[in-house]
């Protein structure tokens, strides 16, 4: 089988599995108990803290240990919106981002806040401008994807934080879910970003881990509520095991990130090329410039779902535009926000690369796409 | 890496005449003790200035953040060092002062330096020529020779050109060990490590001491004061710690004195066990964290009580502060965290309910005649273990293959 579609999970890497069994059997202590066996789990659970504090160069005591990405992206918005109220109720994103967050903009919505959705360009790029028109003095959080999950669009991130920091006292949340490991994050100056999610399993993680960290002293509201475990900000037993599984990952991404991502470019400008040979029959919607490990296009009349079968029945694996949306049968939000032409819409496929692929993956998607495109299509040029 | 050292201005030592030696000797091996992590060090002593030299960034980065922590520093400035050539000193210069772009209006001189005599511009002629080359790249500077808010220093040494702007407060006090040696009674609350910190501050080296009433208090409460007394040694100074097991004397008072006063019985022989351990270390002082007035055992009856078993000074540097002063020294020396963890401590596992605060000193010698509290205190303070720190810690690598 050869697994292109790593933007929707990852398969774990054999070290963070080994680590993760190793640590339920030997450090399966409650860390809050007082006992020796708690205070050791507690001593791993601090230790694989730090290192996810080093790696994302903020303090420990910034490192919210989370089950991934939704509930990381949840505890943010809710937490932040409900936290800084008295200061505003004016909320700031983007069209395109994942449900995760647009879900719960929806529900703060309903609740009186006011929300504003930023528009994107051909590109799946918001405008700058459009958001300092909309920056206000009671805007109390900005959230915007670092990476587009299903095209791999980059967001100026950075000149957005200076932007925000510059104009008012909303918190600027970034969702790196589908970029840390991959491109470089700046979070440790006055003028980064305030919060950033990330996910276990979408670096070779386990599923159900992930990490909200905060630059500077966290200040959400908690929504889960109990023991006041995770310094108050998520209560119920730390899942030891998996903050290990989730620091040694995110160690192994930031390490090996050089040497992948300059793959992964090699492979999506191979790809870039490689489609182009189609001419008019396929639309590239991913960038030579965004993100290195997306690579989403669409193939003109045909349905996406036609062609993940297809290619599945010769052992490729690829998904459309996005796994978490991939079951319904009405186009993406994202792809609606593009506003591409309308024969391309229904077709889009996304390929995502990871730790695991090789250059001859490539090679054999590619043999496999043309024998496909033959098949469906008829006879083609490429 | 543009910072090639760091240059260390002394403090009150430079007044102390011909001890000045000792001191600074000692401010280097205290530098050394708080980075023995990063060892080894390149540090040269002079009469009025410390050098370190600057190998790479990660060592910087710890210089940087730990030196103000370190007793007996005045200020520090990072140096930068270039060749001598006009236009490398000038993108140099550039470089120190882009920190001071943004602020709105910066009063600035040039100060040079010049002990190459060789070099072509006499000192002020580089002045103004530096100044001149500055000023248009940085409109917000305005020139100020009486005290400006930055200077930058131009030193033109035979190797090469030095420069620095910036100068960053150090800790001052004295070195650790300029003032001689105290055993500090480290209980695991708030305010004892205070008080050690306030002592080391005045330049007294500190070895701690330490009650351990094993099975009612717990291996958690030990690992903490180990905490509080390795967090110690970043002022500057190791610190020794003397664990005395206590279970017996505390059994032993908890029998023969009554109730009431069984907490002053208790704080006497831990005055009597730590009198004992500091005649054998060669301390001078005992150091505590009483402060009047906090607890039962701290008002002047009980001090006086507790105090009768011995001659040498007691030093009770918080013995006037609030609580509220002292959470924040301990919250900016960052033994807060560390002592608000909750584990019980022999101070709290047989407290009386409604104990004496005036305990008559006759009353408890009474009841403390009856039983030879002597032997048991030999043998607690035969017993002791000792710990040394700056501790490099093992827990790292037994977790390093899982991480």
């Amino acid at each position: 089988m050869i697994y292109l579609d790593n933007s929707a999970t990852t398969k774990p890497h054999k070290e963070v599995l080994a680590a993760f069994i190793q640590v339920n059997e030997q450090y399966f202590a409650n860390p809050s108990s007082i006992h020796k066996a708690g205070v050791e789990s507690n001593a791993l659970l601090t230790k694989a803290r730090e290192q996810l504090a080093q790696l994302l160069n903020t303090d420990e005591k910034n490192v919210l240990f989370t089950a991934g990405g939704t509930e990381s992206n949840n505890a943010a918005l809710y937490g932040l919106a409900k936290s800084s109220e008295f200061r505003g109720k004016h909320i700031i994103t983007t069209e395109v981002e994942h449900p995760s967050i647009l879900e719960a903009t929806k529900r703060l919505a309903s609740e009186g806040y006011e929300i504003d959705y930023l528009k994107v360009d051909k590109q799946g790029i918001i405008s700058l401008d459009e958001l300092r028109a909309k920056l206000r003095k009671d805007t109390i959080i900005v959230s915007i994807m670092h990476v587009n999950n299903e095209m791999g669009a980059i967001q100026p991130i950075e000149q957005a934080a200076e932007m925000i920091h510059e104009t008012c006292q909303a918190m600027f949340h970034v969702d790196a879910i589908q970029s840390f490991g991959k491109l470089p994050i700046r979070f440790n100056d006055e003028k980064g970003p305030d919060l950033l999610s990330i996910s276990g399993h979408k670096i070779h993680a386990l599923k159900g881990t992930g990490v909200l960290a905060f630059r500077k002293k966290p200040q959400v509201k908690p929504f889960i509520v109990g023991g006041g475990q995770e310094f108050g900000l998520r209560s119920g037993t730390v899942a030891v095991p998996q903050a290990v599984a989730m620091a040694k990952a995110a160690r192994l991404a930031i390490e090996a990130m050089p040497q992948h991502v300059e793959n992964y470019r090699k492979w999506a400008n191979d790809l870039h090329d490689f489609f182009a040979r189609f001419g008019e029959e396929i639309h590239v919607l991913s960038s030579r410039d965004g993100a290195p490990h997306i690579m989403s296009f669409s193939v003109r009349g045909l349905k996406g779902e036609v062609l993940i079968n297809a290619l599945q029945k010769r052992d490729i694996i690829v998904s459309t535009s996005s796994a978490c949306s991939s079951k319904q049968t009405k186009t993406s939000h994202v792809v609606e926000a593009l506003n591409m032409d309308s024969r391309f819409k229904n077709g889009v496929l996304r390929l995502s690369f990871g730790a695991n692929n090789t250059n001859a993956d490539i090679e054999a998607f590619k043999k496999q796409f043309i024998a496909v495109m033959k098949e469906l299509k008829g006879e083609i040029t490429a | 890496m543009i910072f090639k050292e760091i240059l260390i201005r002394y403090g009150e030592l430079s007044t102390k005449g011909r001890n000045k030696k000792d001191f600074i000797s000692r401010l280097r091996d205290n530098v050394r003790y708080s980075f023995h992590d990063i060892a080894p060090l390149k540090i040269r002593a002079e009469r009025d200035r410390m050098f370190i030299e600057i190998e790479n960034k990660e060592k910087f980065d710890v210089l940087m953040e730990r030196l103000p922590n370190v007793f007996g520093i005045q200020s520090f400035s990072p140096v930068a060092s270039c060749e001598k050539d006009l236009d490398v000193m000038k993108a140099l210069a550039v470089e120190i002062l882009e920190d001071y772009r943004e602020r709105e209006l910066v009063t600035f001189k040039v100060e040079v330096h010049r002990t190459d005599k060789s070099f072509p511009l006499n000192t002020h002629e580089l002045q103004r020529e530096m100044g001149a080359m500055l000023l248009p790249q940085f409109p917000n500077f305005k020139v100020q020779v009486k005290n400006p808010e930055v200077a930058l220093r131009i030193e033109v040494r035979e190797d090469a050109i030095y420069m620095m702007a910036q100068v960053i407060p150090g800790a001052g006090g004295m070195p650790i060990g300029s003032n001689g040696k105290s055993l500090l009674m480290l209980s695991g609350g708030i305010d004892s490590p205070v008080a050690g910190y306030l002592m080391m501050k005045r330049g007294v080296r500190i070895d701690a001491i330490h009650f351990f009433s094993p099975p009612y208090t717990s291996d958690n409460a030990l690992q903490k004061v180990k905490d509080l007394a390795n967090e110690l040694t970043k002022f500057g100074a190791r610190v020794r710690l003397f664990v005395i097991p206590f279970t017996e004397l505390q059994v032993a008072v908890k029998d023969a004195v009554p109730d009431n006063m069984s907490m002053t019985s208790t704080r006497r022989m831990m005055m009597k066990v730590a009198d004992r351990v500091r005649e054998e270390i060669g301390a001078l002082g005992i150091v505590t964290g009483e402060s009047l007035g906090q607890v039962a055992s701290q008002t002047l009856e009980s001090l006086t009580a507790i105090n009768n078993v011995t001659s040498t000074p007691i030093l009770r540097p918080l013995i006037s502060a609030d609580k509220n002063d002292i959470i924040k020294i301990a919250e900016k020396i960052g033994t807060y965290e560390t002592s608000i963890q909750p584990y019980e401590d022999c101070c709290t596992i047989f407290t009386p309910s409604s104990p004496k605060t005036k305990p008559k000193l006759e009353k408890v010698q009474h009841f403390e005649s009856f039983t030879e509290f002597d032997e048991l205190i030999e043998r607690a303070v035969q017993n002791r273990e000792v710990y040394s720190f700056p501790q490099k810690e093992a827990k790292q690598d037994q977790f390093a293959d899982l991480l």
